[in-house]
């Protein structure tokens, strides 16, 4: 942060700046020259990140030196986190539109979806892993923030909130202090908010140790036609900021922090994360949606990273505008910031707003019934240029086009390489597993922090505030939608990554067609998904090459499932003591339930009912928690996966859930069909007695094959069920009894007070 | 019967009371603004909700105390007007001094949103005619600070004066250290003013008084205020 400290340059002496009540600037200042506060050369542009190349590429643009501030915002602009300059290309390959998308991706803040009768859900998930890192209750709280804020500057109310996290294994104790740290953040900016957090998923695995994933969704709902769009028109319009002052905090989070791997140095980014304040957030929530019913709003984005430079050049870009904006009218935390800093800026809970002209009292009159403080800071114009004055000097003359995605931002084709690691992981190692063993491995999976209840960490959320959670305890969170009656939604994230991790391209369809297995499985149709990819540095051509496949999978999956991809985020740079996080692309589903009366849960519901199991017995122990529990290693290829016979699995338990076939609905995941048994014997302590139709080993046990679901079905309707499943073309055997106080197996018994207390208290006794 | 519910900027529970007031109690029901200075004529039941009031970020409640509707809502209880605090609307009662004792940090450290167990205590007030001595109700909480504490003497009072409302309990009404989720006082859930016009409670009976969401246990706390209003009249 060197170059921060050497820009305390003069700016005591008030300059005379002439300007008329309607704040636009005269036409002797928009052409006084462009002032620099330090000397622009590439080492400067080197050390705030940009390449020797980009730099280049900015003075051509310009043709000229750009100033100092201009620079910082290239910075961030061109920063992989703004501008895709790694990823576009590969992601351009994905499903981007169609189905019931209103916008498609990357369009707007966050993705909508028509949800019939006049209503569309938006949705959005986005990483703040590196914030987290290096500051995990404030980096985790402002991912929470700066995701709420994406679904409601659009318009849309918040309804739920989901997390997907990975951490380092709970034997290290700063991963404890990462994880209660991230959890608190979560819990206290989300709780205080009033959005309930329905649901997530943690896994934890030693690469995540030093480089943990906080990937944040948030869930909203709008009125067709009533959203609000990112962009800046109508010359003389006023441009407005509301909310939160500006400070210097998280100055560069986009482009140094994000964008960079760990190392010794990283502790001294701690100034580069944001704090959060979720009461201003709730403000700035009430007056936004308020101000945008009021009809005097034509345009709105947050600031969330790269602060006022990521939302004045996008929104006119967007546009095709550009606007003049002056930096003295920005309400300041400390006076002598300069416009390098107050463009950078990342401070919280602040929206930049386009007010048609005329209309500003409106929004001064709303803003003042929440206590929200909001100021004009310029105008709209329509020459593609933005202009911003600081002290009555010209500091910044950029086309809004030449910084964005689109526009002259750059585009990289990286080079790829299949890693040389795949040779050795793709060895299954051989292991013998005695079935005297079963009882202790079945034990120990159960206690297995990534399979092992997770208690500790959900009730630290409020998962009911709004009245509208049905359920949380599924395969998916399930939610009622009051506006329209019976209607309701399904929600969930996945991401095994370790399946990405030894086969990028199926590991990848693996996650699509869980996340859309765990929808189904609460009777709802998956539409939708957001995506959130998570992965080590993109220059190192082994990384890329595990990008590439991984879109290439989830592209082929979301496709053949009907799932289309509505945005999400990209997060390179994830590495700690020079070793890639596994690819992590976590993806947030998106289920329509039509008629919320009829869903099942995981659990059993009564004794005496036929336990089948809906999909195709598969064994093998490739990538899977028991292998990783018995030998420490990750290894074989991603388990067995089929995506037509998922196709046909998924429809059948949507089918079966909705004509009230079945009691409850479990899909086998980590741990395999034995573990999935436990959960649903667990939850309501429902015993059962099983009897395979194949051979009771290992393989078949602790297996994590694709596309298998345990059902449960009362006697009287078995043979329609099986019926059912047979007309879609979809196996269905009947491999047990529910009742009693064991779980028994042929080759183990469990007692359900021991499974249980192996599921419920782990993790409490490790954070305790 | 007309319900009015506060809306302190950052209350997040208003929709909520509002829902369970007018759609599931089939109740009249209508917002108030904290920065209002009167309460509506014709309004028997004045919400205090949950939330963060003012964010809480000094003592939940301390702020919201001193806001310009809180004058006008003492007057409405000194009016023998009722009044419901929940969650949040618990800990202004408390710093109000409308109700004794204050709420703590939950013994945990941590917030905690589960549904639990609370047995009545007492079934005559204006806020619990509709149930049992004793029956047991699945509510959900939701709270950080919700450790009921007073001396030893305010709360041998409370008990003596039947004014406990509610008590922490397992499913099958034991109120033990294992069925307290926060660590209050003797298993306190809800307490009374001395008159019986003022309940405050951490649980949150607005968020169970729908079968659609799986749970309607609190559906009689808002019952029992419609009853004991049509009595009154």
């Amino acid at each position: 942060m060197i170059i921060l400290m050497n820009i305390h340059y003069n700016v005591k002496k008030v300059f005379s700046f002439r300007i008329d009540d309607n704040m636009s600037i005269s036409p002797q200042d928009l052409h006084q020259p462009l002032f620099s506060e330090v000397e622009v050369t590439v080492e400067t542009a080197k050390e705030l990140g940009l390449t020797t190349t980009e730099y280049e590429s900015i003075c051509k643009v310009l043709d000229r030196i750009p100033t100092y501030t201009e620079l910082g915002i290239y910075s961030v602009m061109w920063s992989e986190h703004c501008s895709y300059k790694n990823s576009i290309l590969q992601l351009k390959t994905l499903p981007r539109s169609g189905g019931r998308m209103l916008v498609d991706a990357g369009e707007e803040n966050a993705g909508l979806i028509d949800i019939g009768n006049g209503y569309a859900i938006a949705f959005k998930i986005e990483s703040h892993n590196h914030p987290s890192a290096v500051e995990p209750f404030q980096g985790a709280a402002t991912g929470v923030g700066g995701i709420l804020r994406d679904i409601f500057t659009m318009g849309a109310r918040p309804i739920a909130a989901l997390n997907s996290l990975r951490f380092g294994e709970l034997s290290n104790d700063r991963t404890k202090y990462l994880l209660k740290g991230v959890v608190h953040g979560i819990s206290h900016y989300g709780n205080c908010f009033g959005v309930p957090t329905v649901g997530g998923e943690v896994y934890f695995d030693n690469c995540y140790t030093d480089n943990p994933l906080v990937n944040a969704m948030a869930v909203g709902i709008v009125k067709v036609g009533e959203t609000c769009s990112a962009t800046a028109d109508g010359k003389g319009n006023t441009v407005m900021i509301m909310g939160s002052s500006t400070g210097r905090d998280g100055i560069h989070g986009a482009s140094l922090l994000a964008s960079r791997e760990f190392d010794e140095k990283t502790e001294d980014m701690r100034p580069t994360v944001q704090v959060g304040d979720p009461f201003a957030e709730k403000l700035l929530l009430e007056a936004t949606l308020e101000l945008i019913q009021s009809g005097c709003v034509t345009g709105m984005q947050d600031m969330g990273a790269a602060g006022i430079c990521c939302s004045t050049s996008e929104m006119s870009a967007k546009g095709k505008s550009g606007m003049t904006i002056n930096l003295d009218y920005v309400p300041l935390r400390e006076q002598d910031m300069s416009a390098y800093e107050i463009m950078l800026s990342e401070s919280q809970e602040r929206m930049l707003v386009i007010i048609e002209k005329g209309k500003e009292s409106i929004a001064e009159r709303i803003c003042a019934k929440w206590d929200v403080p909001i100021k004009a800071i310029g105008n709209v114009e329509d020459d593609g240029i933005i202009r911003v004055f600081r002290h009555g000097k010209k500091v910044v003359e950029l086309p809004a086009q030449s910084l964005v995605l689109g526009g002259e931002a750059p585009v990289y084709v990286r080079e790829q390489k299949k890693p040389d690691y795949l040779h050795t992981v793709n060895q299954l190692p051989e292991i013998t597993i005695d079935p005297s063993q079963h009882k202790d491995i079945l034990l120990g999976l159960l206690k297995q922090t990534t399979i092992t209840g997770k208690s500790w960490i959900f009730e630290q959320y409020d998962s009911q505030v709004r009245t509208n959670t049905v359920s949380i305890k599924g395969d998916a969170a399930i939610l009622r939608i009051k506006e329209i009656d019976g209607f309701g939604i399904a929600l969930t994230t996945d991401c095994n990554s370790r399946y990405v991790y030894v086969n990028p391209y199926k590991g990848a369809m693996i996650s699509v067609a869980e996340a859309a297995r765990n929808v189904a499985c609460v009777g709802a149709e998956p539409v939708a998904i957001t995506n959130c990819l998570n992965f080590g540095n993109p220059y190192d051509p082994e990384v890329f090459w595990q990008f590439a496949e991984a879109i290439r999978g989830m592209g082929d999956a979301c496709r053949a499932l009907g799932t289309p991809v509505t945005g999400g985020n990209v997060s390179f740079h994830n590495e700690s003591q020079r070793h890639a996080i596994f690819p992590t692309p976590t993806i947030g589903m998106l289920g329509l339930i039509p008629d919320i009366s009829k869903t099942v849960g995981a659990g059993f519901t009564e004794s005496h009912a036929i336990i089948c199991l809906l999909g195709k017995q598969v064994g093998g122990l490739e990538a899977s928690e028991t292998l990783k529990m018995l030998t420490g290693s990750i290894a074989g290829d991603a388990p067995y996966f089929n995506l037509d016979e998922e196709i046909r699995l998924q429809k059948a338990i949507i089918r079966l859930i909705r004509e009230g076939m079945i009691l409850s609905a479990h899909d086998c995941s980590e741990g395999g069909l034995a573990t999935a048994i436990c959960e649903s014997a667990i939850a309501s302590e429902i015993g059962a007695s099983l009897q395979l139709p194949c051979e009771e080993n290992a393989d078949n046990l602790f297996g994590e094959a694709q596309g298998r679901i345990i059902i449960s079905v009362s006697k009287d309707r078995v043979e329609l069920c099986q019926q059912i499943a047979d007309e879609m073309n979809v196996p269905c055997v009947p491999i047990g009894l529910t009742g009693g106080n064991d779980i028994h197996f042929e080759s183990c018994t469990l007692s359900i007070k021991e499974a249980k207390e192996a599921f419920t208290h782990t993790l409490q006794n490790i954070m305790s | 019967m007309r319900f009015g519910i506060v809306v302190f900027p950052g209350s997040n529970c208003d929709h909520d009371a509002f829902y369970a007031t007018r759609h599931n109690a089939e109740s009249e029901s209508i917002m108030l603004w904290h920065k209002d200075t009167s309460i509506p004529k014709g309004t028997d039941c004045i919400i205090l909700p949950g939330g963060f009031s003012y964010g809480d970020y000094l003592r939940c409640g301390a702020i919201a105390r001193v806001s310009p509707i809180m004058t006008a809502v003492t007057q409405h209880a000194k009016r023998g007007g009722y009044v419901l605090g929940i969650c949040n609307g618990f800990q202004i009662l408390t710093e109000s001094g409308l109700l004794p004792g204050a709420l703590l940090r939950n013994s945990s450290l941590n917030f905690i949103c589960k549904d639990i167990y609370v047995r009545a205590e007492n079934s005559v007030s204006p806020f619990t005619n509709r149930l049992e001595q004793g029956q047991i109700l699945r509510v959900p909480i939701a709270h950080g600070e919700g450790n009921y504490f007073a001396d030893e003497d305010t709360l041998n009072m409370l008990e003596q004066q039947g004014r406990v409302a509610f008590k922490y309990c397992d499913v099958n009404g034991n109120t033990n250290l294992d069925s307290n989720p926060n660590g209050s006082a003797r298993n306190i859930a809800g307490i009374l003013n001395e008159q019986g016009n003022i309940l405050g409670m951490m649980p949150h009976p607005e968020r169970c008084c729908d079968v659609q969401i799986g749970n309607a246990d609190g559906l009689a706390v808002f019952q029992s205020l419609i009853s004991a209003a049509e009595v009154l009249i």
